[in-house]
């Protein structure tokens, strides 16, 4: 059977370029890089290389990048960092949007029980597109931060950050944007966009899961999460992941390398999977059309419910996610599909289909066969769609 | 692991008695369409016995699992044996649930008592209105709305 995996906004596989980068990392520089002698020298060389690779594709200098965990370990980073040196001057008030992915969202969540006011931007103006002067239109006088993410990671829209960012300069408050769906799929160049700490994550573009990156603009001072070493400057302590650390670098640099070919050619296949699923009736996508990550497709059915949707499609090798509430643990419709003014009944209807750099015309002609007919079996089931059909209940799409 | 056991995918992929009963003696429907997982349960009948049933599912794989192995436990039963179905008993018969998924199980046990409710009030046949009062809405779902 066929296989499509096209779940590359959840994670994608790592590249060939990358496990080569890794394994010598493993086997044969083990080192580490703290160490004087010639074994941990050998290492410190190749963690500065890592570094200079990663800054120079995002137009950063090598000592504003910081290695992290993970994209979600640098969101903490930067939102506590500005939390803290806005708190010192008496500034309680972070601007974020309304479907920030849980790394942001749930940080400053906490840090409103801390006493920071959060002023959540509402998305469902412009399906999933921020309008750059409402952020513009919210910064007050005590504003601490701005956090915007580059592009969302259920519906791809991707913000306005350059000029959120020329803004945020202009009123002199701290920008963060989570890049973490952006990094290696659009171009990013943090002066140009004037972005203050930029959050990625090695996993979205074919590099490995653990490892990640904050880039602070020289001048913020990071915050400690955990106390240690002289590591990352004494911000983020503990012996560096070499492997990781090395196989990122060689994937972004991979991926910006190729950015511009495989967008070309992955949006003339997302775009000839929106048209082709536009034809099931009772059928609409979520976010902007044009204003959206490469390969990412988010699509509602009405009178269905996502996971069904999904476990029928995994049956026929086609793997993608979902945003019903029944197909997370928290029993909510995706707060995403929510915040740009997706009812809910029709949130729970709603698959993502994220494609990767080697999706072929194959694949998305193998989705259209397949998918149409299990919407069409599910309807068949369902007792909503027999009221829609009725004229019991009325369509919202 | 997968998420789902075997026997419960079986039942997902190949639903038993899926479908409507133009004739139904009782039909009974649970859920709402905001939280996401409906059932409608439609029964024949006969003596006091169950002899057909059939179900509509709007929901995720363990909802149409559920409704499936529900219709198939009731399927030939007497009325009283029907009332006794618990989603316990639904989820033991399936070999287990997620733990996070038995919420909605309990939809298969309020669809066929709502189906039976229906069938005594069409009938008029006396019952224990207190204990078998059709919900109002799934309770379950509004704990998690903030
Ligand atoms: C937009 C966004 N931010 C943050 C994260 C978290 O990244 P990580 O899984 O590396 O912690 C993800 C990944 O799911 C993401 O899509
Ligand atoms: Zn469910």
């Amino acid at each position: 059977m066929r296989t499509v995996y096209a779940d590359n906004a959840a994670t994608t596989k790592m590249s060939k370029t990358a496990v080569a980068a890794m394994l010598p990392m493993l086997e044969e520089f083990y080192g580490n890089p703290s160490s004087l002698h010639t074994t941990g020298q050998i290492v410190k060389e190749k963690l500065d290389e890592a570094r200079a690779d990663i800054a120079k594709c995002l137009n950063a200098e090598p000592n504003e990048i910081y290695f992290t965990s993970c994209g979600t370990e640098s969101d903490n980073l930067a939102i506590r960092t500005a939390a803290e040196l806005g708190a010192k001057k008496g500034k309680k008030h972070i601007v974020t949007t309304a479907f920030e992915h849980h790394a942001v969202l749930h940080t400053v969540k906490k840090l409103e029980k801390q006493g920071f006011t959060v002023t959540y931007l509402p998305v469902s103006a412009h399906n999933g597109v921020l309008d750059a002067s409402e952020v513009e239109a919210a910064i007050r006088e005590d504003t601490a931060l701005v956090t915007i993410m580059f592009a969302n990671n259920e519906i791809g829209t991707i913000q306005p950050i350059e000029e959120i960012g020329r803004i945020c300069r202009e009123k002199k408050v701290l920008f963060h944007t989570d890049a973490v769906q952006a990094a290696g799929h659009l171009p990013i160049d943090v002066k140009k966009q004037n972005i203050d700490m930029l959050s990625l994550s090695a996993h979205k573009f074919h590099g490995p899961k653990g490892v990640g990156v904050l880039y602070a603009k020289r001048g913020v001072r990071l915050v400690n999460l955990m106390e240690g070493g002289a590591q990352e400057k004494g911000k983020r302590p503990g012996t560096e992941n070499m492997a990781g650390i090395v196989a990122m670098a060689a994937a972004f640099k991979e991926s910006c390398a190729n950015m511009q070919e495989v967008s070309v050619r992955l949006t003339a296949l997302r775009n000839k999977l929106i048209d082709g699923l536009s034809a099931i009736p009772h059928s609409a996508l979520n976010g902007d059309r044009e204003k959206r990550l490469p390969g990412n497709v988010n699509f509602s059915f009405e009178g269905i419910e996502g996971e069904s949707l999904l476990l029928y499609l995994d049956d026929v090798g086609i793997e993608v996610s979902s945003g019903s509430a029944c197909a997370s643990a928290s029993l909510d419709p995706s707060h995403v599909l929510l915040a740009i003014g997706v009812h809910r009944e029709v949130a729970h209807g709603s698959v993502r289909i994220s494609l990767g750099e080697d999706a072929t015309e194959e694949d998305v002609d193998y989705i259209l066969e397949k998918l149409p007919p299990i919407v069409a079996d599910l309807r068949e089931i369902s007792p909503v769609w027999d009221a829609l059909e009725k004229g019991t209940m009325t369509h919202r799409i | 692991m997968a998420l789902y056991s075997e026997k419960v995918m079986d039942h997902f992929r190949h639903p038993r008695n899926v479908g409507k009963i133009d004739d139904a003696d009782g039909v009974g429907e649970v859920g709402n369409v905001v939280c996401g997982d409906i059932m409608r349960m439609y029964i024949k009948v006969k003596d006091n016995i169950i002899t057909d049933v059939k179900f509509n599912t709007f929901g995720c794989g363990s909802a149409i699992a559920t409704s499936s192995m529900a219709t198939e436990l009731i399927m030939g039963k007497s009325i009283d044996e029907a009332l006794e179905l618990t989603n316990k008993a639904v989820v033991e018969a399936l070999g287990g649930l997620p733990s996070h998924k038995i919420h909605c199980s309990v939809l298969a046990e309020e669809a066929v008592r709502a189906a039976i409710v229906d069938y005594f009030e069409k009938n008029h046949i006396e019952y224990d209105r207190e204990k078998y009062a059709p919900k109002e809405d799934c309770e379950h779902c509004h704990a998690h709305d903030e």
